[in-house]
């Protein structure tokens, strides 16, 4: 048995990441050498702290897209012989595991690469869902106001005032998926998505009902099958199907992100409301959706792009949580915070297992604060 | 004012009402109950015989007539039985608390003044590079989630590895025998500094803003020193924003309480959160949902009234 040197590693782990390295070199000096034409996507390359931040988001993006050129080894396969070996073992059989391996012989290197996808995954698809679900109910909230206001408002509250933690230990539980809770929830949430685009084209071409039908149907159908498909009642692809935990982790992580994007939507709306351009259209005689949907949503991109980049680093650090907890996608998975909860327990004696994962949370949450910090600074100076 | 406080107060009580409500119903869903008439019987029972044992320990009555027998005993301070530690919840709830009040002191007493100092450090000359530097910092501890800085912190400072070795990776002893600096660092640490972040970017935001209003040039012109300015003058404006911050900071503490409690085995609420969750301790989880759930309100009722305290120019609507 032999270990690498320190040295050979580094060397070792630069070269594994090789196919990322080649992606991000073409992307950001693509991206910077037509910046000016890119509108608000060219000026985060104005400020150090936006190309950093984008390039730290742009790195685990591309790894989680590479992870199998990138891992070395599969991250559940258990070797004996390098069992809570440091970094750089081998034998004649097994190895180079470059950062070493865990208390069960496994690559801590390849589990971080792969952990990579559980988050890049679930956390912009949970954000996505959240935004869907908080715009819907946040627009007509601020624009009509009166009791719709005061019932949404209240329940928003009701879940924010809900301790996180607590919210997790009722929600993503054995016992729970035995009860109707989490299909009932999926019914309710993924509905959201559906209504939101529904909404959107009929606000816009309801005066021309063979447009709107031409794109209603096809996407009326999209969303109908990706609806029953994602709640579980009917997917004959199996293409959609969720492992009933991840499933249950995804709506937890929506029913806790979606009262925020609520009050934040709904702040925006009443400010915007009382500008003139929605005055005209008003005058024009468009519908209160028409308002909502194309003269106050564009209007409020700004703020909310913001924020969805906070909310993404947000729910990564939730999804972490979860993980630690030993609630995760499942004990085997290589979800960076199960990695770490497994790793803690040696972690006087076998430091490790558990520092690449943390390491690797904390940058892709800093990449994704970094680059909203970016975004908010821009909006200022226009 | 005391109609806001009794409007405030009132959806308070109602927020609180509808919030042990959805605990309880969650706590006591027919698995949960399954599972703890298995735990308490021996587990190789039918189907039947959980159905008489729910029957005869009174699990298997109305909903709500349960719930308000529940919330009966709650506001006669009978909060049931753990069924974890085999005692009267009351017995185990309070002294663990207290143990996580002593963490929580001493947290706020690291958090508070480093975020307020690092914030009005920043904030006192916008877009300088001092403030550049201090904003970085800020957003990389709001990028730190407790599980990340407490692993980091104890490779660093407790781990045979690295050899430093200055403060101890177990928190245990701090419970028993008094806390020092070797025990308790870590864990304080650990949590002001996911939080310290947030409020230094608010304290930064408030004072920028403070520092551009017109009551600060004309102290400027009257020939004040930029400290006397920044101390005098504009602090005092600039930490209303910030004490809604950090009184709204409580519940997202919580989360942190739990997790650090967890990592350095420090026997306090948030152990006590995790022990009734693993172990199905139906009537212990409800008193610790309880007593979260008032933190949370209490906080956001004091941030409120502060909020209006402070800034006399807030209308109370």
């Amino acid at each position: 048995m032999e270990v690498l040197a320190p040295g050979a590693i580094v060397l070792a782990v630069l070269g594994r990441f090789l196919p990322v390295w080649i992606a991000m070199a073409v992307i950001i000096g693509a991206s910077f050498a037509c910046r000016r034409r890119l509108g608000t996507y060219g000026q985060i390359f104005d400020s150090w702290i936006g190309a950093i931040g984008f390039g730290l988001v742009l790195f685990w993006l591309l790894t989680a897209l590479m992870a199998h050129w990138v891992a070395p080894f599969d991250p559940y396969v258990q070797v004996r012989a390098l069992q809570n070996k440091p970094p750089g073992t081998f034998t004649a059989e097994a190895g180079p595991y470059l950062f070493g391996g865990d208390a069960l012989g496994r690559d801590v290197f390849s589990r971080m690469v792969y952990g990579s996808r559980t988050v890049m995954t679930i956390a912009p698809l949970a954000t996505l869902f959240a935004y869907m679900v908080g715009i819907t109910l946040g627009l007509p909230a601020g624009y009509l106001g009166g009791w719709l206001d005061t019932l949404l408002s209240f329940l928003a509250n009701l879940v924010l005032a809900f301790p996180v933690i607590l919210l997790f230990y009722l929600l993503v539980t054995p016992e729970i998926r035995q009860t109707a809770i989490p299909g009932t929830m999926a019914a309710v949430l993924f509905l959201f998505p559906v209504a939101f685009v529904t909404l959107f084209l009929w606000s816009r071409l309801r005066d021309r009902p063979d447009m709107l039908w031409r794109w209603l149907v096809p996407v009326l159908a999209v969303g109908g099958f990706g609806y029953l498909g994602l709640t579980g009642a009917w997917d004959p692809t199996g293409l959609l199907r969720m492992e009933p935990n991840t499933l249950n982790i995804f709506l937890a992580v929506v029913f806790i992100t979606a009262p925020t994007v609520f009050r934040i939507v709904r702040g925006l709306t009443l400010d915007i409301r009382t500008r003139d351009y929605v005055a005209a259209a008003q005058t024009r005689g468009e519908g209160p959706w028409y308002v909502m949907i194309w003269e106050i949503l564009p209007n409020a991109r700004g703020p909310l792009i913001v924020d969805a980049c906070l909310r993404i680093g947000y729910t990564t650090i939730l999804l972490g949580t979860l993980g630690f907890f030993g609630l995760g996608v499942s004990p085997e998975s290589p979800d960076w915070g199960s990695t770490i909860n497994e790793g803690r327990k040696l972690l006087r004696v076998y430091v490790h297992p558990a520092l690449p994962p943390a390491l690797a949370i904390m940058s892709l949450v800093l990449g994704l604060n970094l680059l909203a910090d970016a975004l908010r600074e821009q909006a200022m100076k226009d | 004012m005391l109609a806001f406080l009794a409007r405030r107060v009132g959806v308070m009580v109602l927020t609180a009402l509808c919030l042990t409500l959805i605990v309880f119903a969650l706590v006591n869903l027919k698995p949960n109950l399954v599972k703890l008439a298995k735990e308490q019987t021996g587990s190789r029972i039918s189907e039947q015989q959980v159905e008489v044992w729910l029957d005869q320990n009174g699990f298997n009555r109305p909903f709500l007539v349960r719930y308000g027998e529940w919330l009966g005993g709650v506001a006669t301070g009978d909060l049931g039985h753990s069924s974890r530690f085999n005692a009267a919840v009351a017995e185990v709830l309070w002294p663990r608390l207290g143990l996580t009040a002593k963490l929580m002191f001493w947290v706020m007493v690291v958090m508070v003044p480093g975020a307020l100092l690092l914030g009005v450090l920043a904030g006192m000359r916008e877009g300088s590079a001092t403030d550049r530097v201090l904003s970085t910092v800020a957003i990389a501890t709001t990028s730190t989630p407790e599980y990340v800085s407490g692993v980091v912190l104890t490779v660093i400072f407790a781990s045979q590895m690295v050899g430093l070795q200055w403060f101890s990776g177990s928190a245990t002893s701090a419970a028993d025998d008094g806390i020092t600096l070797t025990n308790f660092a870590l864990p304080v640490l650990t949590i002001a500094i996911y939080g310290m972040g947030y409020i230094a970017r608010m304290t930064r935001a408030s004072m920028a803003e403070v520092m551009t209003q017109q009551y600060i040039r004309t102290a400027r012109l009257k020939g004040l020193g930029f400290p006397a300015i920044v101390l005098r003058h504009a602090l005092r404006n600039a930490l209303i924003a910030p004490f809604t911050v950090i009184m709204l900071q409580f519940p997202w503490l919580l989360t942190g309480v739990v997790i650090v409690e967890t990592l350095f085995n420090y026997r306090g609420f948030g152990w006590l959160l995790f022990e009734g969750a693993a172990n199905n301790d139906i009537d212990l989880l409800l008193a610790c949902s309880i007593v979260a759930v008032v933190i949370v309100l209490t906080t956001q009722l004091i941030s409120d009234i502060g909020y209006v305290y402070l800034n006399p120019r807030i209308r109370v609507g």
